[in-house]
């Protein structure tokens, strides 16, 4: 993409290769190899042992004895529809709490960008200052928000707004708030990173030109900023889709997500392959979101060439 | 009412702009005619940048009123302005191609389509880039960009034209082409241009009138001839070419001159001045190096300043060569000699002793 990367000579390039090779390893081992497994686990049958499905290779008196694998766990999440049901209530969910992230956090990041240096820092230190505490208790900190006997009910009723507690927990409306507050500053980020980038002369030229302040944001600095809308809603999408924590504490006996789902076809049936299978689906509905966008830049450069 | 052609395009009126606390344009009035070229020269922070942005409308000045064509716009945003600017980094939509860069003004105005169309092909025409039109910006070299940006601001056939440093941008050899470029789009369009250089080269060759700003203050305005061989002050004088600054004091005065007693050369010279200054009033003597004649044998002629001195450096650049002399006292004087006629051997070189003279009507008295 850049110039300076072509120029570079052979010597600098073997550099390259052997820094890049090693998180490369990383990865590999410890993302790749669990999903192998995952894969292989989805395609046995479950049995009360330990563990509990059985192996894929099977080895007898005589040696190896063939491959044993069924996709009867895949055949099962689609058998009724309660599994694609709860996938697309996943993705709905996902979905609205990235649109809020966005619409919150776009006018956050912006503000913030256009600040003085100094105060610049300041406030970025102010959107990364939660992950301080562990998101676990952040979580848990809600609870005692928006309870029927939390602080917000407790306010509201003692200034005489209102008689009963509003039911604020246990529902959708919590884990959008949950999602909106946890990963507000994901989408902050690279939303900062993108608008602070931004050259204003191109905002002075487009109101030289004759646009208003606000054909200026919506002609410009809108369209330039849409690689950070996109990586910023990557990066809430993707693990909201799959959020367990959330809808585990502040979610109701209504609020169907699959990271619950899988918390208990693993934990609570045990059914590990079932688990394994509603996972392998998972990933591949997310990759889909990430091959549009590197298809979408590839496009984009190519375009632009 | 419309106003006569020959009053000012641009009026600005004790205009001040300062930066918390810091002054960067300091009670600054200035008439821009209609028709010209007009430059800013000065060296950087001088506020002539802070100045153009002013005439934008992208700051508003702490005091005084900016008039265009008659109308008041000091507190008027950019885009209400008959004004269009090209930037210094061009700020050229990366976003949009060549033609919806053109465009954009114009739609922003409700220009119809059809319109639009013919007048941003019309105008890419005028800078020779029709063929490019649907290439977007970081696909062109950096003179092209710099024409889709020329062509961007005058294509709402603004009545004033505001270029930042226009030509900075450029490696030499385009930069020429583009000053001659540029004169002739001013020529054919008669738009009223007004830009700020930093190079007195540019400002020299392109402008029809030149303000030199030093600290926020306009230093002299007027044609780069004026500028050049009437500076009124010592930093006009040094900033603008080559100049040889000497201190005195006068020491007498007759009809229409003074003389000076120059402790510098050990010498007295004459120097054209109307006004009678009081006798041992320090002021300064400026010469340019080519009004200097250097010469192995006492020079005649009458009404010229002479003074002798050595020879101490020698550049020969072919066409002239220039001098550095030493005189008696160790002052230094630069001279430029035009090497006139044909000769492989110079008739002054190193170590000579020489005579430098130059007329009386060609020093420069200054008295700031």
């Amino acid at each position: 993409m850049s110039p300076e990367t072509s120029k570079a000579g052979p010597q600098s390039e073997r550099w390259l290769r052997r820094t890049v090779t090693l998180p490369y390893v990383w990865l590999l081992l410890f993302f790749l190899a669990p999903f192998l497994i995952i894969l292989k686990i989805s395609f046995a049958d479950p049995v009360v042992a330990q563990p509990p499905f059985t192996a894929l290779l099977q080895w007898g008196q005589q040696g190896f004895e063939g491959i044993k694998a069924t996709i009867e766990n895949y055949l099962f999440l689609f058998e009724d529809g309660y599994y694609a049901i709860i996938y697309l209530a996943s993705l709905k969910m996902a979905a609205i709490g990235t649109l809020l992230c966005l619409l919150l956090g776009y006018p956050m990041a912006y503000f913030i960008a256009r600040q003085p240096p100094r105060r610049r820092q300041i406030l970025l230190l102010a959107v990364i200052l939660p992950f301080w505490i562990s998101f676990l208790l952040r979580v848990y900190a809600w609870i005692g928000l928006l309870s029927n006997k939390g602080v917000i009910n407790n306010f509201l009723i003692s200034v005489g707004l209102i008689d009963h507690p509003l039911t604020m927990l246990y529902n959708d409306f919590a884990v959008y708030l949950g999602i909106l507050y946890s990963y507000l500053p994901f989408m902050i980020l690279p939303l900062y990173a993108n608008l602070e980038r931004q050259n204003l002369d191109l905002m002075e030229a487009a109101a030289d030109l004759g646009a208003r302040r606000w054909q200026v944001f919506l002609d410009v600095t809108l369209p330039l900023s849409k690689p950070g809308i996109i990586g910023g809603c990557l990066l809430v999408f993707i693990p909201a889709v799959g959020e367990f924590t959330i809808p585990a504490l502040l979610g109701g006996a209504d609020t169907l997500m699959i990271g619950r789902v899988l918390w208990d076809e693993f934990f609570v049936s045990r059914d590990w392959p079932v688990a394994s299978a509603v996972s392998v689906i998972l990933l591949l509905l997310l990759i889909a979101p990430i091959l549009w966008f590197q298809h979408h830049q590839n496009r984009e450069q190519e375009a632009g060439r | 009412m419309s106003e006569p052609p020959t009053s000012p395009l641009v009026e600005i009126r004790d205009v001040s702009k300062h930066f918390d606390g810091v002054v960067a344009v300091d009670r600054v009035s200035l008439d821009i005619l209609r028709n010209e070229l007009f430059a800013i020269l000065g060296s950087s922070g001088c506020g002539k940048t802070t100045l153009l942005r002013m005439l934008a409308g992208f700051e508003q000045p702490t005091s005084g009123r900016i008039i265009i064509d008659g109308v008041d716009v000091t507190d008027a945003p950019p885009y209400e302005r008959p004004v269009n600017m090209m930037f210094q980094s061009y700020a050229l939509f990366p976003h949009m191609t060549v033609a919806e860069n053109v465009g954009y003004g114009l739609k922003k105005e409700r220009v119809p389509a059809a319109q639009i169309k013919q007048r941003v092909r019309d105008m890419l025409a005028l800078v020779k880039l029709d063929s490019l039109a649907d290439r977007k910006p970081e696909k062109l070299s950096g003179g092209q960009q710099q024409r889709v940006a020329l062509a961007r601001a005058l294509v709402k056939r603004p009545k004033l034209l505001l270029l930042d440093e226009p030509l900075a941008a450029l490696d030499k050899k385009l930069r020429e082409h583009t000053q001659f470029e540029l004169s002739n789009l001013q020529y054919q369009l008669g738009t009223t241009f007004v830009f700020v250089t930093h190079d007195q080269d540019e400002a020299m060759t392109l402008a029809s009138r030149i303000a030199v700003m030093a600290d926020g203050r306009i230093a002299q305005v007027g044609t780069p001839g004026e500028v050049y061989e009437y500076p009124t002050n010592r930093y006009v004088a040094n900033f603008v070419g080559n100049i040889n600054l000497i201190e005195g004091r006068v020491s007498g005065a007759s009809a229409g001159r003074l003389s000076l007693h120059c402790e510098a050369l050990n010498a007295e010279l004459a120097v054209p001045c109307d006004e009678s200054l009081a006798s041992g009033e320090a002021v300064c003597v400026a010469v340019r190096p080519e009004k200097i004649t250097i010469s192995r044998t006492a020079p005649n002629g009458e009404d010229r300043n002479v003074v002798k001195g050595t020879v101490w450096d020698l550049g020969y650049f072919g066409d002239q060569s220039r001098y550095r002399v030493r005189l008696q006292n160790g002052a230094e004087l630069q001279v430029s000699a035009q090497n006139l006629r044909r000769s492989a051997k110079l008739t002054v070189e190193w170590d000579d002793e020489v005579y430098l003279s130059w007329e009386v009507a060609s020093t420069i008295l200054l008295r700031t």
